[in-house]
């Protein structure tokens, strides 16, 4: 290699020569170093570090398995009840953010027609996603505050009183905080089912109406195989979106009341940069409990998506 | 096309459908139009419990005038800028390459570095927080906007490559065979084939990006503090803590927080759709 710097006009043909070898090593170097630094390395790093204990500061301490027999109550000891609140409540997020997916499509099947200024309605249906999820999740605590929060106003109509508002009761701050989240996510389903819609293919619909085929009967049998990929992304979209909620839960009610609306996202970053000093390893610990959680669903996606390769060859 | 064209429906239910079209968008946008009304109101309002009626004066400059004049505001938001569009280009240009190198190459290690991207592109951000932060503290770049650049363009490499990559593998490779058979260098080919058919792609990649960016809060409270690089989405909670309980101040701060990705969507919606939609349709 050196001689072959030192003669450009050698390298110069040489590289001509394995132009087509070169060439996409070449173009992925500089994406793939960066991505390794940033991202691959990183979540080895996380797995060693989980072993130790850190301050984040000062040396390392090796403890073994010690942060997760505290974290997950192995051997003798119990399970930490933050990490149990936690687990619980992105159980709860990842089953009702699920409903952003029925939810897109009724309100897809309700735009798609085609009246005078639809498209900006449309694009003012899907305006909750562009927004960043801080200002939603303000918007939305305002909207649940007690006593002076409409939400509060309304219920009370009803006659129903939720002691210390939606947020400040630990029984129904976490169903608030998810949704607010539904309310950009249902918008992003509404979105890719819309595009959807618009691809099915007239042919088969009109075979179906010949066939007396109306209503549910007809979106459950024809039209919804059709929108398959649209659902897939959805369904994708949405198990990642539950999994990270952390915004939402930071600027809503910041963890509490009482630590109630903890998920794991948010319980990791208080563990490792909180008040109270930095727990470095212990929050490296929940992360990797939490990715653990989400590779089983990384896996399908991924099983998915290269059989969809495979096909497409 | 389903369901039924409402044309094609009685007098009755067309009236209807073009009744609750506005209302449903109403209801729908309630929340939003809650804030418009909160950032315009005196601060007398909310003090006399009138949360939710009419303003009893209309206070816009006011409240945005202190929003822009009175607080961090315009530094964060200039941070956010900062931020945003060198993660742009430096993704985008990134990924136009991963993408023209794993979309028009067969080479053994194609797929599985495709995949690597799009896995990396799931993880849980937290399990690269600890590792990240101490990173970038060890670059001394913490609390910079280039430490925040650096990760944001490393992640975002990720989706962009899915993107990329299947935008290129769908146009005609014939015209690629051609400028070979030519001899036509590869480096050129990339340079004056490809990039200018990938328009639309860097066009839908950038709307997309820029949003995500702009948006994000979690990286910006874990590797920035403070108004010197800490961008509008972070700065929002500094400015609610400084403006506590004056709500016609934190809507007037939130609008202004929102609005740049809002310009860009209806900038470029159709291809800030066409990004967001990538695969929705086979």
């Amino acid at each position: 290699m050196s001689s072959a710097l030192t003669q450009p006009s050698k390298f110069k043909s040489w590289y001509r020569k394995n132009d087509i070898a070169i060439t996409p090593w070449l173009f992925l170097l500089p994406a793939v170093l960066f991505f390794a630094t940033y991202v691959i390395v990183p979540i080895g790093q996380s797995f060693w570090i989980s072993f130790h204990m850190w301050d984040g500061l000062g040396e390392k301490t090796f403890v073994g398995m010690d942060n997760y027999e505290r974290l997950l109550g192995l051997g003798d000891q119990k399970m930490d009840r933050k990490f149990e609140t936690s687990f619980w409540n992105n159980i709860k997020w990842l089953l009702l953010y699920l409903l952003a997916i029925p939810m897109g499509l009724f309100i897809a099947l309700f735009l798609n027609q085609t009246v005078t200024g639809i498209r900006l309605y449309k694009s003012l249906f899907f305006f909750p996603f562009v927004i960043s999820q801080v200002v939603v999740g303000l918007v939305f605590s305002w909207f649940y505050l007690p006593n002076d929060g409409l939400f509060d106003v309304i219920m009370g109509w009803f006659g129903v009183d939720i002691r210390g508002g939606v947020l400040g009761n630990p029984n129904t701050a976490t169903y608030g905080i998810i949704a607010a989240g539904l309310w950009p996510q249902t918008a992003y389903c509404m979105i890719l089912y819309l595009t959807g819609l618009n691809s099915v293919d007239p042919e088969q619909v009109e075979a179906g109406r010949l066939d007396g085929a109306k209503g549910f009967r007809m979106l459950w049998y024809v039209i919804l195989p059709q929108l398959r990929p649209a659902t897939f992304i959805a369904f994708v979209v949405t198990i990642i979106g539950a999994l990270r909620s952390f915004d939402f839960i930071a600027v809503m009610t910041n963890g509490g009341p009482f630590g109630s609306t903890r998920v794991l996202s948010f319980f990791m970053f208080e563990e490792s940069l909180s008040e109270f000093g930095f727990r470095m390893g212990y929050g490296a610990a929940i992360a990797v409990v939490l990715f653990f959680i989400m590779l089983g669903f990384i896996a399908y996606f991924l099983y998915q998506m290269w059989r969809d390769e495979k096909e497409g060859r | 096309m389903f369901p039924t064209p409402i044309q094609q429906r009685s007098r009755a239910s067309q009236f209807s459908y073009q009744v609750f079209l506005p209302i449903a968008l109403v209801l729908w946008l309630l929340p939003l139009i809650a804030v418009m009304i909160f950032s315009v109101k005196p601060d007398g309002d909310f003090v006399k419990g009138n949360f939710w009626g009419l303003p009893s004066s209309f206070e816009f400059f006011n409240n945005y005038g202190r929003v822009f004049f009175a607080s961090d505001m315009p530094q964060y938001l200039l941070n956010s800028v900062f931020i945003t569009v060198p993660t742009v280009i430096g993704a985008v240009a990134l990924s136009s390459m991963t993408g023209f190198a794993l979309g028009v190459y067969k080479f053994r290690g194609n797929l599985l570095i495709f995949f690597m991207f799009i896995a990396g592109n799931f993880v849980p951000f937290q399990i690269l927080m600890v590792p990240v932060r101490d990173l970038t503290v060890n670059l001394n770049l913490y609390d910079t906007k280039l430490g925040l650049i650096l990760f944001h363009i490393a992640f975002q490499t990720g989706f962009c490559t899915l993107f990329m990559r299947n935008f290129i593998r769908a146009l005609p490779f014939s015209l690629i065979e051609a400028a070979r058979v030519e001899g036509v260098a590869e480096w050129k080919i990339f340079v004056y084939v490809v990039l200018p058919l990938m328009k639309p792609a860097i066009a839908a990649l950038s709307v997309l990006i820029f949003t995500f960016i702009w948006n994000d809060y979690f990286w910006a409270i874990v590797l920035t503090q403070g108004p010197d690089a800490q961008p509008v989405t972070a700065g929002i909670t500094a400015f609610n803590s400084q403006y506590r309980a004056a709500y016609h101040m934190m809507s007037a701060g939130s609008i202004v927080a929102a609005i740049p990705p809002v310009f860009m969507f209806f900038l470029m919606q159709k291809h800030f759709i066409a990004g967001l939609t990538l695969g929705a349709v086979k």
